[in-house]
């Protein structure tokens, strides 16, 4: 691990976390069957035969959702074994309709992995240790009796998400602190857009279980980031599941290690156990886990055979991830940390600045496109993919202001905000607001107006007072409408007085 | 298979795992049968070998979709629905 060293003292609880993200795969279908993986309006509408595990069904593996793990596997720099395979995972809850999930186990599609994060400022790579296929449970409902699991008086069931595509990614225990955890989601999660196959913004599609234990400082030798084995399974940890966001893990986390440094504080063994995180009430709550993993009896799931992708995972490429185009950025574009950073949160973000940049003034694309877009965008509550089909009515606002058609001050605050607003393209508000830059003369026939109209802001201009030649400025822009460019104007009305 | 294959506490507990209540007299039965079921299986051991057919690897699909189960034919042998949801007891 490279990082500088987590201090502590001796008496000292150093945090250690793990995670097991399961990130859903963007596929039309779900991953054994054809049924459509879009939401549904009402329950049990996408299923078939196969998800519902009806007698005789067989699963056939989407090619889509291997594409996906692939594409992975390449983006974490994991080894991808000549040969995968899947097995079943046996459990009896109604979630799971055929009393077992095809997950995999000792052959995962992804292994040997990595990702670099960045927290506060510091560099760190955090271990992926597998990541691999398996399908998504169906949705339970409990019904009645004040809606708790335990009192319920009925389980409602939707297989609507049984068989959906998930990946389980799931990291070493190389986290030392819950700030840690939301840093490595955020950057999971931008790689994952990178790549085209996860939508942050789809109901479900991010769930994170937690395994997090406190180790005595005593029990470390030399740098917190190095623990060796005996000391981690000597530390009971709890797992802390139904996390769904990476506020959500942040929070959790943070509970939890409350939880546990004063339970240790006041001499309480820590149970090791499956706890429920309430996000509605904050908390992390104890939950029975009945199962242990030998109560799972994995078994190779004979009715679907070996994958062999290693043959054409050469043919499967990755686009550029964020943090080489965070660093590219800089470099080709001059860019600060910052603006290269929020230029490439998204890929179409990304895209659509580099295109603008490539024709105009790097500096004049980035303002515009992260600061005046992604601003306008945010206060509407939207984002860059819902104007996809707009963007190139905002190349050609970008392109007016770069050539100094209209200011700046009006490309924003006028025309983008009306092309957002009204959905009019850019010509036609620049024409119907009469914002095209004002030709020189009309500019110095204002000046000239302005001077004669208030002889006394120009007394106290040849006085030195540098506030009234900012009042006639703004009696000029009044009179041209805005169009004229102030800094021009300030000029003008100086050569004018001064003489 | 003498009778020691199978014990009670096996059995109860993967009663338990499948969230069934057994009586006594039922966990007696089970771990007899259970005992039975196991050595029946033992019979595989006398079946030869085989390789799984070499060739048979990369059976995929095209991620295209296709038409779902009409619901009404989805849910028409379940013992109890509920607005469109299959409905079942209590699980914790």
């Amino acid at each position: 691990m490279t990082a500088r060293t987590v201090q502590r003292g001796e008496d000292d609880l150093v945090t250690v976390i793990g995670l097991e993200v399961h990130v859903q795969l963007e596929t039309a279908t779900k991953i054994f069957c054809g049924c459509p993986t879009e939401p549904a309006d009402e329950p049990n509408e996408n299923v078939c035969p196969v998800c519902l595990g009806l007698p005789g069904a067989l699963p056939v593996l989407n090619e889509g959702a291997v594409e996906s793990a692939v594409r992975i596997g390449k983006a974490i720099d994991a080894t991808i074994p000549e040969e995968t395979r899947f097995h079943r995972k046996n459990y009896y809850y109604p979630d799971l309709p055929k009393n077992f999930q095809i997950t995999q186990y000792d052959e995962p599609i992804c292994a040997d992995g990595e990702l670099e994060i960045t927290v506060e400022g510091d560099r760190r790579t955090v271990t992926i240790e597998r990541a691999h296929l398996e399908e998504d449970p169906g949705s339970l409902q409990h019904v009645g009796g004040g809606g708790g699991i335990d009192s319920a008086e009925y389980t409602l069931v939707d297989y609507n998400r049984a068989g959906v595509p998930l990946m389980e990614i799931v990291t070493a225990p190389d986290f030392r602190s819950p700030a840690e955890v939301r840093a490595f989601l955020a950057e999971l999660t931008e790689v994952l857009e990178y790549l085209g196959v996860f939508d942050a913004e789809r109901d479900g599609s991010l769930r994170v279980d937690a395994n997090l234990s406190m180790i005595p400082g005593e029990e470390i030798e030399g740098d917190a980031r190095e623990i060796g084995t005996d000391a981690l399974e000597a530390a009971n940890r709890t797992e802390v599941k139904n996390i769904s966001s990476h506020r959500g893990a942040e929070k959790a986390l943070a509970y939890e290690e409350t939880r546990q440094k004063n339970a240790i504080e006041r001499g309480r063994a820590i149970e090791q156990e499956t706890r429920h995180w309430d996000e509605s009430r904050g908390i992390t709550v104890s939950m029975r886990s009945k199962e242990e993993e030998k109560d799972y009896r994995y078994f190779e799931e004979a009715d679907l055979p070996p994958l062999r992708v290693a043959d054409w995972k050469e043919e499967i490429s990755i686009p550029e991830l964020p943090s080489a185009r965070r660093e590219r950025f800089q470099g080709e574009y001059g860019l600060s940390e910052e603006a290269a950073s929020k230029l490439t949160s998204r890929k179409e973000v990304a895209d659509f600045y580099e295109d603008v940049a490539r024709e105009y003034d790097p500096d004049l694309a980035a303002t515009w496109v992260a600061d005046e877009l992604l601003g306008e965008l945010n206060y509407r509550g939207t984002e860059i993919t819902a104007v996809e089909d707009r963007l190139a009515e905002v190349r050609r606002l970008i392109a007016l202001v770069a050539d100094e058609e209209i200011t700046a001050k009006n490309a924003k605050e006028v025309v983008l905000r009306g092309m957002l607003d009204d959905g009019d393209d850019p010509e036609t508000i620049v024409s119907r607001e009469d914002l095209g830059k004002t030709d020189e003369g009309e500019v110095q026939r204002a000046v000239e107006e302005a001077i004669e109209d208030n002889p006394e802001a120009v007394a106290d201009v040849e006085g030195g007072d540098d506030g009234a030649i900012n009042f006639l400025v703004g009696q000029v822009m009044g009179k041209t409408g805005g169009s004229a460019d102030p800094g021009e104007v300030n000029r003008l009305l100086r050569a004018e007085i001064e003489g | 298979m003498s009778d020691d294959a199978v014990s009670p506490e096996e059995v109860r507990h993967v009663a338990e795992l499948a969230r069934i209540d057994l009586a006594e007299d039922e966990v007696e039965a089970f771990t007899g049968q259970f005992g039975e079921i196991l050595a029946a299986f033992e019979t595989l051991d006398e079946v030869p070998e085989v390789d799984r057919e070499a060739d048979l690897t990369n059976v995929m699909r095209p991620d295209e979709s296709r038409d779902p189960l009409e619901r009404e034919r989805a849910l028409e042998n379940a013992p109890e629905t509920e607005e469109g949801y299959f409905k079942g007891p209590n699980v914790s």
